[in-house]
């Protein structure tokens, strides 16, 4: 009955983390490889160092830009903690890529809870594909501490049916001249990682 | 050629491809990006007008000298807009008006919830919703024929989920403009004196007559005939979202919410079983149908309050929920907060410190009820604060002498803040009023404003000086604050708390965001770990960088730790150095 054929992708971190721009090129990749795709987010008061989500669905024909719970196939947290927050969208097989950035909420800074120490031990003991990256440090590497959601990007193209050449057109659009070496060489070392 | 674009951008383009040069707007999410993205264009005019209310009389007039015009606002925004919008349908627009609302199920970013569908049948007005960004370019160009064939303001309703989703949008050559602006004379429809509405009054009823003949044809409104056990009546997103899970069901979505077609719904009752009525928030279209005696399921399954998604849908029709068998850690909130570096930080510490009641308003500050900061206890709509702040200070007499303020920002002043300060001076308040000038609308993203000296277009324009307006309100007691000096904003807000009559204290300080803002980042600042006792006191001021690093407490000490500072975060205000009594950072 449900539209199987759409695959489904959340982007989760921090107000900052440039989540939305990495959504965006992802979804220009998947439009230029010739698929539908569709992605939500909300702007607003989340901008101010709140919870940031992006929906990506793709796929032949998409309807909905918003996944179901227990629909999504790949969650790609940008902060450690935030990979913890959505784990009710995801199916039994989903995927799982995590930047190992933590960033302290205000009940943490203001020392009234710790910051769990454990989430990706959590996550591996109920999930088979898990995978770290200090897409951190590897964006310091590239140039610039804030390509990480590049990084991101290369990570996860690892686990999509795009063309490498067409996500390097994508990021050569996405940029302005002077940032677009930087990208890319980001958007590689995510993907060799 | 296809691109990828928000429901905003889409409309932006529509409104460029339908031949619109001229809209006027005031921010809101989740309507801003259309404004935004409407100016890009080449040739248009685009103003931020203060308040929705004005845009919409920007826009009347506009299109009474022969433009074809838009006002753009939030859901809130057309209560502001109400009072020219009732009338605006009786006198009808010359050339053509639409008006666009952004709703916002789910209170992402807005104070409520209401469903601005309601507003179309109430001011009699046609309403189109689109689901889609794609749908939404070309409902723009659908609203402006339909303003222009019937002489109607044409409502465009769309929730934040069509704004703020992305999708592919096929892009079509613009329409040509064509000047078709005069001055023309009609008084019996544009002057509504009683005796003319009543004829206009009676035009409306034959307009809506039309436009529901044209509702039973219009193109948007559209038949599915599949399955034929189910029939689900639907219209704007929630119709993607039933796709989603049922797309094998009957459907008939409308893309004109009002007036209904009536024929048409009764020849789709006629066709399918079961019938569901998926809408989001009000039984708007749900109340109409049974009114028209056809049975259908709706609000008895789908919820009231927020917005929907596939699965909450798919749930509702197949009676049940099912439990998602989620792992499940708990993890701590992460709620929004004020910047690194933001001027409200300062000016609410102190508030909370001073123990007054503080009316609030709509803005970046309304975050500083939370905790730590605590310094606002109040926040209804646009420009409450002031007129709240003086009916309890008015209320309490003797009680709430020296313990009332009201807080505003800038753009909010300027939107809704005027009058009630004219009041306060007129009917002799005693309350303290505080503008927090950070120089731009900073929560929707830094819009200018007329107190920001430039134009949406960019074109220098006159700066308005709050000083001289608030002088001119008749208010006498008018202090300057630097919300970065802590002991200077004190000392200024209690003077003027003990004094008699209103006072108003401008806290001046740029957002911290503001790319023209003077108040560059300064070194990062760090704590002493030697110094430090661990007193906490800085962590008051909730400020990301600061964080508490828990310590084993060494023997004869009752240190259990100390602060520290982020250095990637902090852009050195100030404000920790000021409340830390030992010195410890530096």
């Amino acid at each position: 009955m449900m539209n199987s054929d759409v695959r489904s992708i959340l982007l989760a971190g921090v107000g900052g983390q440039g989540i939305l721009r990495a959504s965006d090129i992802m979804c220009m990749a998947l439009m230029e490889a010739g698929l539908d795709v569709k992605k939500s987010e909300v702007h607003g008061m989340a901008q101010r160092g709140g919870c940031v989500t992006s929906h990506v669905r793709y796929g032949e024909k998409v309807y909905s830009p918003l996944a179901k719970l227990g629909s999504i196939d790949l969650l790609v947290a940008f902060e450690k903690m935030e990979s913890l927050r959505y784990l009710n969208y995801l199916t039994k097989e989903a995927t799982i890529i995590v930047n190992t950035e933590e960033i302290y909420p205000p009940a943490v800074n203001s020392g009234d809870v710790p910051y769990p120490e454990d989430s990706v031990a959590f996550l591996k003991s109920h999930y088979k594909q898990v995978k770290e990256i200090d897409a951190t440090a590897l964006a310091i590497e590239a140039g610039n501490i804030k390509a990480a959601n590049v990084v991101l990007l290369g990570a996860i193209s690892n686990l999509m049916d795009i063309p490498l050449n067409i996500w390097q057109e994508v990021i050569k659009k996405a940029f302005s001249d002077k940032l677009v070496q930087m990208n890319l060489t980001a958007f590689l070392k995510g993907r060799a990682n | 050629m296809k691109i990828l674009m928000s429901g905003n951008e889409a409309i932006a383009r529509g409104l460029y491809e339908a031949g619109v040069r001229f809209a006027a707007a005031y921010p809101g999410t989740p309507s801003t990006e259309i404004m935004e993205e409407f100016s890009k264009y080449e040739g248009v005019y685009a103003e931020w007008s203060p308040n929705e209310k004005v845009a919409l009389e920007v826009a009347i007039g506009a299109a009474l000298a022969g433009e074809k015009a838009t006002a753009i606002m939030k859901h809130v925004g057309v209560n502001v807009a109400a009072d020219p919008l009732f009338t605006v349908s009786y006198t009808g627009t010359n050339r053509a008006l639409v008006i666009i609302s952004a709703d916002d199920p789910s209170l992402h970013s807005s104070q409520n919830e209401q469903d601005n569908r309601n507003y179309a049948k109430f001011a009699k007005i046609p309403m189109l919703e689109p689901s889609d960004p794609q749908e939404a370019k070309e409902f723009v160009k659908l609203a402006f024929e339909i303003s222009e064939k019937f002489d109607t303001p044409v409502f465009l309703r769309t929730t934040t989920r069509v704004s703020h989703s992305k999708a592919v949008v096929s892009l079509e050559d613009p329409i040509p403009y064509t000047d078709k602006t005069g001055i023309s004379y009609n008084p019996a429809k544009f002057v509504m004196v009683p005796i003319n509405a009543r004829a206009r009054r009676n035009e409306v009823e034959k307009r809506t007559q039309d436009l529901t003949a044209f509702a039973e044809s219009f193109s948007e409104n559209k038949m599915e005939i599949n399955n034929p056990d189910v029939g689900i009546i639907t219209a704007g997103m929630p119709y993607n979202y039933a796709k989603d899970v049922f797309p094998h069901y009957s459907y008939l979505k409308l893309g004109m919410v009002y007036p209904l077609p009536k024929k048409l719904i009764g020849d789709f009752a006629a066709r399918v079983n079961n019938i569901y009525v998926i809408e989001e928030l009000d039984p708007y279209l749900e109340d109409q149908i049974k009114a028209m005696g056809i049975k259908v399921i709706g609000k008895e399954i789908f919820p009231y309050t927020n917005e929907f998604d596939p699965g909450i849908i798919q749930n509702a029709i197949n009676r049940g929920d099912r439990p998602v068998n989620a792992a499940v850690k708990s993890i701590p909130p992460r709620p929004p907060n004020l910047c690194p570096g933001c001027p409200h930080r300062g000016l609410f510490y102190t508030l909370n410190k001073l123990k007054v009641f503080v009316t609030g308003d709509i803005g970046c500050y309304t975050l500083s009820y939370m905790k730590p900061l605590e310094g606002l206890h109040s926040c209804i709509c646009m420009g409450a604060s002031i007129g709240m702040a003086h009916g309890m200070s008015k209320a309490l007499k003797a009680k709430g002498q020296g313990k009332i303020v009201g807080v505003i920002g800038d753009s909010t002043f300027i939107h809704s803040g005027i009058t009630p300060l004219l009041n306060m001076a007129y009917n002799k308040s005693n309350a303290v009023i505080i503008i927090c000038d950070n120089s731009t609308t900073a929560m929707t993203g830094m819009q200018e404003h007329p107190g920001t000296g430039y134009t949406i277009l960019g074109e220098e324009a006159v700066k308005l000086d709050l000083e001289v307006l608030v002088s001119a309100l008749g208010i006498n007691n008018i202090r300057i604050v630097d919300p970065y000096d802590l002991k200077n904003t004190r000392a200024v807000i209690k003077e003027e708390l003990t004094k008699d009559g209103p006072s108003v204290v401008i806290s001046k300080r740029p957002c911290v965001l503001f790319k023209r803002s003077k108040t560059k980042p300064q070194k990062a600042l760090q704590v002493d770990p030697e110094k430090c006792t661990g007193c906490k006191v800085c962590l008051g001021l909730g400020c990301p960088p600061i964080s508490w690093k828990k310590m084993e407490r060494k023997e004869g000490s009752k240190r259990e730790g100390i602060s520290v500072i982020d250095e990637n975060l902090c852009n050195g205000c100030g404000l920790c150095l000021q409340v830390c009594k030992f010195n410890a950072i530096k």
